[in-house]
């Protein structure tokens, strides 16, 4: 099962290639990771995408504990959350193409960031599933024709906080 | 006002302030502004050795003998990455050890400079934590720091790199040792919750068939007594892993000695059909569990750790009691005397009978096929190595510090010699590292001056650090190292013997062996060859005699090359599926 783990990790060199190491080393896999500082300076917000059964996700959060550097983990997914991911897609727009894509760009709720004679480039905003979904609407229409070519895809990796006065805070 | 010193004083300093009493370590470029703080002190004594691999297992022996944090100082590049076997042993064992790299100064860093390797990064897997110091300012702190994680919680291995510019004698800073420190990303946890505390306590007197699992966690918190006291209110049967022998004693009816792969048949037995597992400071390893799916199918598992990682990891426990020893067996002992007092006459009857009848069945285990502990020589044939260990603790009145490397030597040495006492067992359990044996017991002597330590090797460990016999004659120590010297790699020959047919593949080199006594001699220390079985105990008398109370003796005991170590699990299997001899394939 997917799980996004929202980690607090004191703001320090070497810090963040613990975490990173740590899955390695356990052989648990990462789907995305997103790592900036917080408003506090000292400290920086670490949210990570898993997936595994209750057993590995509880060992994934005890090892992360057990990291010194880690301040405070919350599970995401154990209570009402909002997850957002930043994508940049660049594709190829041509003939009957620019105009399909323009259309599902509008739809998902898009925006065309720059434009070139035969290129736009998309800045999509959502949970992870609407960007691939995004993604799939342009690239598998019915039509050949109607397909856009996609020449580069940037994602920002799930960055998640819970709902209401769910806090991950010192 | 603070007194004004350099970061390369600071550092020595803080130790002092620490209360360390010795580095083991080995100069080099990068490390050199400390090497000089310590030439102008005399509080700490430096030990020199020949690699730094065996400064960090004389740390961890150091460490393991007597509880205090092992100290290490190497030199960047080719001293860090030689002293990280020792890092990852003290890890994977949960010693405390603090270990010093010099590092190439901060402005070298990430250039290739000459000696410079990633030591924070090279290390990460195998520490508890790591610090790379920025400023001399910051060396008292980290100093501080270093210690407190190292000793707290589940002890391990810190490192502190240190890069020559911060320790320049030219610059100086105040100097305060902190008294506290200040880690809010970091707080050892203390006693369990009592509802769980009083779940296992109502498990344990419900038990029919209940069985303690010991390991290392209970050796490290020095808790032997509370679980004396624990094991003597329940009445029930002890087996230790290979990291927890002499947290109980060896010598009591209760013992069950070691379990696990070449655990005795009754522990392994007692494990497989117990009602009640209460496993104190271990954590299922492999070597211990065989198939985890197959682990004590009919048990309850009480599981005691410090480390919330260790619960519910290999094998999920119905009861967690997570804590420090010492706490959560005092709550243990205090609920379960209420329990067992609370109980009516018929239920203390039917429950006195109960174990009983566990009692009968586990010394028929014993009986049928225990290990024999009283071997005879037997005229014109091979020494058997578990004669040896035999006429060792004989010969040390088993009240010896017993070191060991990794192979046969050691597990027979874990199953002949009955350890009363907790830290007097002394190897590398978790990461086995061969060539652990002589520098450990080297630094187990530093700790325990007045006690004899002995280290039980093989001729292929104890090759692999044999340069330190020149430290011991440096420092006058008197270590006594019972070779067990079988030609090969014993254990690894076995494995072929059992499992590749007999293709023994780069497991022999009997014509290249040195002569040990020779060897041992020319290092300025006693060399005794025995390779006749009526020689045995004369020999090992001699060793441990008055004559050479002050000197390195090296008994290299020609033993049998043919014997296996018994029992052996069998992989996949329970823990009840052995194999007892090499002629007798049991499944029971």
């Amino acid at each position: 099962m997917r799980r996004i783990l929202a980690v607090l990790l004191e703001n320090e060199a070497g810090a963040l290639s613990r975490v990173v190491g740590l899955f390695a080393q356990r052989n648990y896999n990462i789907e995305s990771l997103t790592v900036a500082p917080t408003e506090d300076p000292t400290l920086s917000r670490l949210t990570l995408t898993t997936s595994g059964d209750e057993g590995k996700i509880q060992q994934i959060i005890k090892h992360l504990d057990r990291l010194i550097e880690v301040v405070k983990i919350d599970d995401l997914c154990e209570d009402s959350h909002i997850e957002r991911e930043l994508m940049l897609i660049k594709v190829l727009a041509e003939a009957d193409v620019r105009q399909e894509v323009k259309r599902s760009a509008d739809i998902f709720r898009g925006q065309i960031i720059d434009v070139s004679a035969d290129t736009y480039t998309i800045q999509l905003v959502g949970p992870s599933e609407k960007l691939d979904a995004f993604i799939h609407a342009i690239t598998d229409s019915a039509h050949a024709e109607n397909q856009a070519k996609v020449l580069e895809v940037v994602r920002s990796g799930v960055s998640g906080i819970g709902r209401g006065h769910r806090i991950l805070a010192l | 006002m603070a007194e004004m010193l350099s970061g390369g004083d600071m550092l020595i300093r803080s130790l002092q302030d620490e209360g360390v009493e010795y580095i083991f370590g080995y100069p080099g470029g990068s490390a050199l502004h400390i090497y000089d703080a310590i030439f102008r002190q005399q509080k700490i004594e430096h030990i020199l050795v020949r690699h730094e691999q065996a400064a960090t297992h004389m740390a961890d022996g150091y460490a393991r003998s007597c509880g205090r944090p092992g100290v290490v100082l190497v030199t960047s590049g080719p001293g860090a990455t030689n002293a990280i076997t020792g890092i990852a042993t003290a890890y994977m064992d949960s010693i405390p050890m603090v270990v010093i790299s010099g590092q190439v100064p901060t402005n070298l860093i990430g250039t290739d400079a000459f000696q410079e390797t990633d030591m924070v990064g090279i290390s990460r897997p195998v520490v508890k934590h790591s610090f790379m110091v920025k400023s001399a300012e910051e060396i008292p702190a980290v100093v501080k720091k270093a210690f407190y994680i190292a000793t707290t919680g589940r002890p391990g291995p810190v490192v502190i790199d240190v890069p020559k510019d911060t320790t320049d004698p030219a610059q100086t800073v105040p100097y305060v040792y902190p008294d506290a420190v200040n880690l809010r990303s970091y707080a050892p946890v203390s006693g369990a919750q009592p509802e769980q505390v009083q779940r296992a306590a109502q498990a344990m007197a419900a038990a029919k068939r209940p069985v303690f699992y010991v390991g290392g966690g209970i050796v490290q918190a020095d808790v032997e007594v509370d679980l004396r006291e624990l094991v003597s209110l329940l009445g029930a049967p002890v087996a230790s892993t290979l990291m927890g022998l002499g947290a109980f004693p060896g010598t009591d009816p209760k013992s069950l000695g070691m379990l696990g792969m070449h655990g005795t048949y009754e522990a392994n037995m007692t494990m497989d059909d117990a009602d009640l597992v209460i496993a104190l400071g271990a954590r299922f390893d492999d070597r211990v569990t065989n198939n985890p799916d197959k682990f004590s199918p009919k048990a309850t598992i009480i599981h005691l750790d410090i480390d919330p990682a260790s619960i519910d990891k290999i094998v999920a426990s119905d009861i967690g009691l997570l804590g420090d020893a010492r706490s959560v067996l005092r709550a243990l002992i205090a609920d379960l005397e209420g329990v067992l007092n609370n109980r009516s006459e018929a239920e203390q009857a039917s429950h006195k009978n109960a174990l009983q009848a566990w009692w009968e069945q586990i010394e028929g285990w014993r009986a049928q096929h225990g290990l024999n502990h009283k071997l005879v020589p037997e005229a014109g044939k091979a020494i058997l190595p578990q004669l040896a260990i035999q006429a060792l603790y004989r010969a040390t009145d088993g009240d010896a510090f017993i070191t060991s490397d990794v192979g046969q030597h050691q597990m027979f040495a874990a199953q002949y010699y009955h350890f009363d006492l907790p830290r007097r067992w002394i190897n590398s359990g978790g990461l086995g590292t061969m060539g652990f044996g002589l520098p450990s017991a080297m630094g187990v002597q530093m700790a325990q001056p007045d006690a004899v330590v002995a280290c039980v090797t093989g001729e292929g460990s104890f090759m692999m650090n044999m340069q330190e016999l020149s430290t011991c004659l440096q420092y006058g120590l008197p270590i006594k190292i019972i070779n067990l010297n079988n030609q090969a790699l014993g254990m690894v020959k076995q494995w072929q013997d059992m499992q590749y047919g007999g293709r023994h593949s780069q497991s022999t080199y009997s014509d290249s062996l040195p002569d040990f006594k020779t060897l041992v001699e020319a290092f300025g220390h006693v060399g005794i060859k025995v390779a006749e079985a009526a020689e045995l105990e004369d020999a090992m008398a001699l060793a441990f005699s008055d004559t050479y109370k002050n000197r390195l003796v090296f008994v290299d005991v020609w033993v049998d090359p043919h014997e296996h170590v018994y029992p052996m699990a069998i992989k996949g299997g329970a823990m009840r599926d052995m194999v007892l001899a090499k002629t007798l394939e049991e499944r029971v």
